[in-house]
């Protein structure tokens, strides 16, 4: 029964992993981003579902029920903030795509790189 | 996770932005499942529109397939896998899915769950923990999205350049730093 | 240009809709789930869909980028005007408590004007970066 107890934590490391390959293994700027997006929603998942109480309910106090039994909302607030920052990143990285692209007519790293060395 | 397998294999970078649309609302999904309806919602709205409007904004601006690599990618594979199986490792110490006995529960949880209530006045917890309670935190959050703002202006608010304006651009300031290099 | 017909009759429906519930969800994050944040991004998502559909230059006389990039500075100025102002009254920088007659009023003044500086900068912010990335490439 501790396997099956476990099974969220797998499957946040099986996203993390996916994510982590295609930042890597893929050449193409646009991509790498994409899979570090990836990376970050497999870590709120982490987080969140470290939150979760099973039987529990959404931390927003209900009137009249002093006994109900709130998941944590410490994760959510922790989580709210590094969605809102990782979309900052995300959009500051793309900038940068776009200007790499006007500056070397190309977003494939092999190819940036034999355009630098040939500088 | 099917999603995320996809957007590995596929090519066409814009079949790659839409599956990550899709991911970013099916994590939305998942969020709600697990009582964090705040961060759902959230997550709904930035990844599944904003950040799927920039991708798409970004492809507009450059090209739209990716490149074959090369040669097959061995070590990234090793790497990834090997780490996978640490960190698997690792979980087997973890508490339990949904264990309301789990530490996370215990320290400052508790006080906020219960004390919200008297102190502030609103029912919805996480907006009180956010915006009184750890309200530094946020004041930094916003500071970052402004900086964030202020870089993307600053990064692309330069006329387009072609590439042979790149090219020349690049001799201009290579031939200035040159000759302030002679000068001094 | 039969073809655009039914985005625009449909966004002029759902615009004001989608502004109607940016401001629910910003003045209403105590009671639901919301609050700044998400409606920063929704306010933003109005805007950039009626830039989609009815051209970038209509959107850009609508919400000139220089008004949007003085909102930016406004939103974080917000924030840190409400710390200010529990400095001024002689308590710790964002101690809401001191801002009413008593404290829980106090706390909801306070999370009200946090909420809304936060939801000014985070729409301006996406409003223009948006611009910045549509607006490239055409000059």
């Amino acid at each position: 029964m501790e396997l099956l107890g476990h099974y969220n934590y797998w499957v946040v490391i099986v996203l993390m992993m996916t994510g982590f390959y295609v930042v890597i293994a893929r050449g193409n700027l646009v991509k790498k981003i994409v899979g570090l997006n990836i990376f970050q929603t497999s870590v709120f998942l982490f987080y969140i579902s470290m939150g979760k109480i099973i039987g529990g309910t959404p931390p927003i106090l209900i009137e009249g029920a002093p006994e109900t039994v709130y998941s944590n909302p410490l994760p959510h607030v922790l989580i709210l903030t590094a969605i809102v920052v990782g979309v900052a990143t995300t959009a500051l990285g793309l900038s940068f795509v776009v200007r790499i692209r006007e500056a070397y007519g190309t977003i494939e790293d092999d190819e940036i790189q034999a355009a630098e060395e040939e500088q | 996770m099917v999603t995320a397998l996809a957007i590995v294999r596929l090519r066409n970078l814009f079949a790659v932005v839409m599956l990550s649309g899709i991911y970013s609302l099916l994590m939305a999904v998942i969020f709600t499942i697990l009582d964090a309806v705040d961060v759902a919602f959230t997550e709904a709205a930035v990844g599944a529109g904003i950040s799927t409007v920039l991708m798409l904004g970004t492809l507009a601006l450059t090209t739209e397939k990716e490149t074959t690599p090369a040669h097959t990618p061995l070590l990234p594979l090793v790497v990834v896998v090997v780490t996978g199986a640490i960190l698997v490792y690792a979980t087997f110490e973890m508490p339990l899915f949904g264990d309301p006995s789990a530490p996370i529960h215990h320290h400052v949880a508790p006080r906020y769950i219960t004390q919200s209530g008297q102190e502030i006045g609103v029912p919805n917890i996480v907006t009180s923990v956010l915006a009184s309670y750890r309200g530094y935190d946020t004041l930094g959050e916003v500071a970052v999205i402004f900086t964030a703002g202020i870089g993307v202006l600053l990064v692309l608010s330069g006329r387009t350049l072609s590439k042979k304006g790149a090219a020349s651009a690049v001799a201009e300031t290579e031939a200035a730093s040159d000759e302030g290099h002679h000068e001094t | 240009m039969k073809h655009d017909l039914i985005p625009r009759v449909v966004s002029k429906l759902l615009i004001p809709f989608i502004l109607l519930f940016g401001l629910y969800v910003q003045f209403h994050g105590d009671y639901g789930p919301g609050g700044g944040f998400q409606a920063g991004v929704i306010f933003a998502a109005a805007f950039i869909l009626y830039a989609l559909v009815f051209g970038l230059e209509s959107a850009r006389r609508m919400l000139p980028p220089s008004f949007v990039s003085v909102l930016i500075a406004v939103g974080l100025m917000i924030f840190s005007g409400v710390g200010f102002l529990s400095l001024a009254v002689d308590a710790n920088y964002l101690d809401y408590n001191v801002l009413g007659h008593d404290p829980v009023h106090g706390q909801h003044r306070g999370i009200f004007w946090v909420e809304l500086g936060v939801g000014i900068t985070v729409s301006a912010v996406m409003v223009t970066i948006f611009y910045m990335f549509a607006g490239r490439g055409r000059n």
